[in-house]
C-alpha cells in the first residue's frame, strides 16, 4: 500500500467513524403518535397547575401572533441567525401537539427535542426548561392538551444553510444544554430555592437578561449581565444594574405583582408582557422570586446605594432650568412629556420622573427610544398604564435632540453615541414587533388599585 | 414668531415653542374642532392630522410642526359642502354627545388616505386610542365604511380637499 493509499483509508475511516459518532449524538427516535386524548381525561385540579406555570413559563408570549389564537404560534422570533417562528402548541391533531404522548411533551422540554425526534432550536428555551420538573411538566401538559386545538401549520423558519438543518443543533447542545433537575441548596430557605428553581428554570429570565456567546448560547461567566430582545435592551438585573434606585426584595415584589413600582417606573415592552401573565401567580411565588432575585442583585455597595437615596432626595425639589444648548429638547419635554410626567400624579397612571427611569439611566438608549415611538398600549378592557407614542408627530432628528436632552438632564450617565441610528432602527423594528406579538392580555393584578384612578 | 401650515393656508403665529398645537390651533386660529378632552394624550379627542399621520396636538408643542401641514377637521369640508368623513357621519348619525368625533374622523381619514378600502378590523384597531363615552361605536365603524365609499364615488372637488 502506498502512503497515500493509508492516508485515504484512514481519512475514509475517520470520516465513517465520525459520521457513525454525529448519527449517534444527532439521532433521536420518534416517540409513537396516540390518539388526541380527550379534555376531560385530565384532572381539573392539575389543568389549573399547569395554567399556573404556564403564565410563569410565559408560554402565550412566544406561542401567540398578534390577531391569532392562543398558543397557535407563529410569531416570528428575530435572532442574528434569522428568523424562527414559533410552533403550534395546541392540542390539534395535524398541526399542533394534540398526537404527542406526554413522554415526548417531557423530552421536548428536558432535551428540545420534538415527537418526530427532530431538534429545536433553542429558541425555545430548553436549556431553562430542562431544569422543570417532572410533575410541572405533567400539569403543564395537561393545560396544553385542554386548549382550543387550532389548525395552524408552522411557518417555515428563516435560516441560512447550515442552520436550516436541524441535526447542527445536537452540536449545539453538546456544547451548551446541561441536563439535570434542579438541585436544591439546603443552606438556603425554601422560598429562595422556589425562587432560583422558577428564574433559572420554567421563568428562564436569562433568556433575555443575560448576554449570548456567538453561537447564541447564554455566557454563564456573565449571567443577568443584561441581554437582548426583539432590539430591547433587558437591563442587568445583578450588580451591574443600571437602575438609579437599587432595587430589593420588596421592590422586585411590586413590580412583578403590579407592573409597575413607584421608584422604578411601568414594565413596557417584552416586559409587560411578562407581568401581564404572572398576574396569574400567586403572591408566594412572586415573592420567591423576587427573594432569589434581590440575591442575584446584591445588596448595594454604600455609594450605590447613598446615589439612589439623593436622586429620590432630588425629585423632590422642582428641576434646575435647562441649559440654552437644549432649548429644542427641553421644550419638547415640556410639552409633550411633563404633563404626565412632572404632574406627581401617582404611577402607574401618572408618568414616572423620569430620573427614576432606567431607560435614561442605561449605556443603552434603544429602550428610550422606542417607548418615545411607541409609547404603551393599554390593556384592552382593564386599567392599566398607558403613553402616547410620538412615532408620527416627532421625526427622528427631533426624537434624537429630546432623548440628548433626557439624558443629560436626567442622568448623571456620560451623553450617548450614535443616538440618531438607534432612532432610526429603532422606528424600524418597533413596527415590526407592535405588528407580530400579541401584547399584554391581562392587566397586572393588584385588585386594590383597580377602583383608583 | 413662526409659520404654520394650517388647511393649507401660511399663519404668523406668536407662541412659545413649547405651547402646543391644541392651543395654537384654538386659542389663536379659532379653529375650535379639535377639543381638549385630557391633555395627556390619551383620549383622542384632540387629533388632527399633520403630513398625513393622525396627532394628538394637545402633546405636540409647535417647535415641531415647522414646515409641516397641518389639517383639522374644517379642513376637510364645510356645513354647505361636507367632506366625505363629514357627509359619512351625518348619514349614519355617529355622533351622540359629539365630543370626541372629530378626533374619530380626523384619524378616520388618515386611515382612509393610506387603506381606502379598510376591514372592519383594520378600523377598530386604528381608532382603538380614541375613547368615547356615549357609546356610538358601531355607528361611526358604519360611518367608515361609508365615507370610504363615498370617497371613491365622490366627485372630484370634494376629492380634492379631503387630500389636504
Amino acid at each position: 500500500m502506498t502512503k497515500g493509499r493509508i492516508l485515504a483509508s484512514v481519512a475514509a475511516a475517520l470520516l465513517i467513524g465520525g459520521g457513525v459518532a454525529a448519527f449517534a449524538i444527532a439521532w433521536r427516535p420518534a416517540i409513537a403518535a396516540i390518539e388526541p386524548p380527550s379534555p376531560q381525561s385530565f384532572d381539573a385540579a392539575m389543568v389549573k397547575r399547569g395554567r399556573d406555570l404556564a403564565a410563569i413559563g410565559n408560554c402565550s408570549t412566544c406561542h401567540t401572533v398578534r390577531g391569532g389564537k392562543d398558543f397557535a404560534g407563529g410569531l416570528p422570533v428575530p435572532t442574528p441567525f434569522g428568523t424562527v417562528f414559533s410552533s403550534n402548541i395546541t392540542p390539534d391533531a395535524e398541526t399542533g401537539i394534540g398526537r404527542w404522548p406526554e413522554s415526548a411533551f417531557r423530552r421536548a422540554m428536558r432535551s428540545g427535542v420534538d415527537r418526530d425526534g427532530e431538534h429545536l432550536y433553542p429558541t425555545f428555551p430548553y436549556d431553562h426548561f430542562t431544569n422543570v420538573s417532572d410533575e410541572d411538566d405533567h400539569a403543564l401538559y395537561a393545560y396544553l392538551m385542554t386548549r382550543q386545538p387550532v389548525h395552524a401549520p408552522a411557518r417555515a423558519n428563516q435560516l441560512a444553510f447550515p442552520l436550516d438543518q436541524r441535526f447542527v443543533v445536537a452540536g449545539w447542545k453538546l456544547l451548551f444544554l446541561r441536563h439535570g433537575a434542579y438541585q436544591p441548596d439546603p443552606t438556603r430557605s425554601a422560598e429562595w430555592n422556589r425562587g432560583a428553581y422558577l428564574v433559572e428554570g420554567l421563568a428562564h429570565c436569562g433568556a433575555c437578561h443575560t448576554p449570548r456567546n456567538a453561537l447564541g448560547a447564554e455566557r454563564a461567566s456573565a449571567a443577568f449581565a443584561g441581554g437582548d430582545v426583539d432590539n430591547w435592551t433587558a437591563y442587568a438585573i445583578n450588580a451591574q444594574s443600571p437602575a438609579p434606585v437599587p432595587w430589593d426584595a420588596d421592590a422586585l415584589f411590586a413590580y412583578l405583582r403590579d407592573g409597575w413600582q413607584p421608584d422604578h417606573g411601568v414594565a413596557r415592552g417584552p416586559m409587560a408582557e411578562v407581568v401581564a401573565n404572572l398576574s396569574q401567580t400567586p403572591d408566594s411565588d412572586i415573592r420567591a422570586i423576587a427573594t432569589y432575585m434581590a440575591g442575584v442583585f446584591g445588596a448595594p455597595a454604600p455609594d450605590r446605594k447613598r446615589r439612589g437615596e439623593e436622586v429620590l432626595a432630588r425629585i423632590k425639589s422642582p428641576p434646575a432650568p435647562a441649559a440654552q444648548a437644549d432649548a429644542a429638547g427641553a421644550a419638547i419635554y415640556a410639552a409633550a412629556c411633563a404633563t404626565c410626567h412632572e404632574t406627581k400624579r401617582r404611577l402607574p397612571y401618572g408618568g414616572v420622573n423620569l430620573a427614576l427611569s432606567t431607560a435614561f439611566s442605561s449605556p443603552d438608549p434603544r429602550n428610550a427610544a422606542n417607548i418615545v415611538l411607541s409609547g404603551v398600549r393599554p390593556v384592552e378592557g382593564e386599567r392599566s398604564p398607558i403613553m402616547p407614542g410620538f412615532a408620527a408627530s416627532m421625526n427622528d432628528a427631533q426624537v434624537a435632540t429630546l432623548l440628548n436632552y433626557l439624558r443629560s438632564r436626567f442622568s448623571n450617565q456620560p451623553a450617548w453615541s450614535g443616538v440618531d441610528k438607534t432612532v432610526a432602527d429603532a422606528r424600524r423594528a418597533q413596527t415590526v414587533f407592535l405588528q407580530t406579538s400579541a401584547g399584554p392580555q391581562d392587566a397586572p393584578a393588584d385588585a386594590s388599585q383597580r377602583d383608583k384612578p | 414668531m413662526m409659520t404654520l401650515k394650517v388647511n393649507g393656508r401660511d399663519h404668523q403665529i406668536e407662541a412659545e415653542a413649547d405651547t402646543p398645537l391644541l392651543y395654537v390651533l384654538r386659542d389663536n386660529l379659532e379653529l375650535n374642532a379639535a377639543k381638549f378632552g385630557c391633555g395627556l394624550g390619551q383620549c383622542g379627542a384632540c387629533t388632527v392630522i399633520v403630513d398625513g399621520k393622525a396627532v394628538l396636538s394637545c402633546v405636540t408643542p409647535l417647535l415641531l410642526l415647522e414646515g409641516k401641514q397641518v389639517t383639522t377637521l374644517e379642513g376637510l369640508g364645510s356645513i354647505e359642502a361636507p367632506g366625505p368623513i363629514q357627509r359619512a357621519f351625518m348619514e349614519e348619525q355617529a355622533a351622540q354627545c359629539g365630543y370626541c368625533i372629530a378626533g374619530m374622523m380626523m384619524r378616520a381619514q388618515a386611515l382612509l388616505q393610506k387603506n381606502p378600502k379598510p376591514s372592519d378590523d383594520e378600523i377598530r384597531a386604528e381608532l382603538e386610542p380614541h375613547l368615547c363615552r356615549c357609546g356610538t361605536h358601531m355607528r361611526i365603524l358604519r360611518a367608515v365604511h361609508r365615507a370610504a365609499h363615498l370617497m371613491q364615488t365622490a366627485d372630484a372637488s370634494t376629492l380634492q380637499r379631503s387630500a389636504q
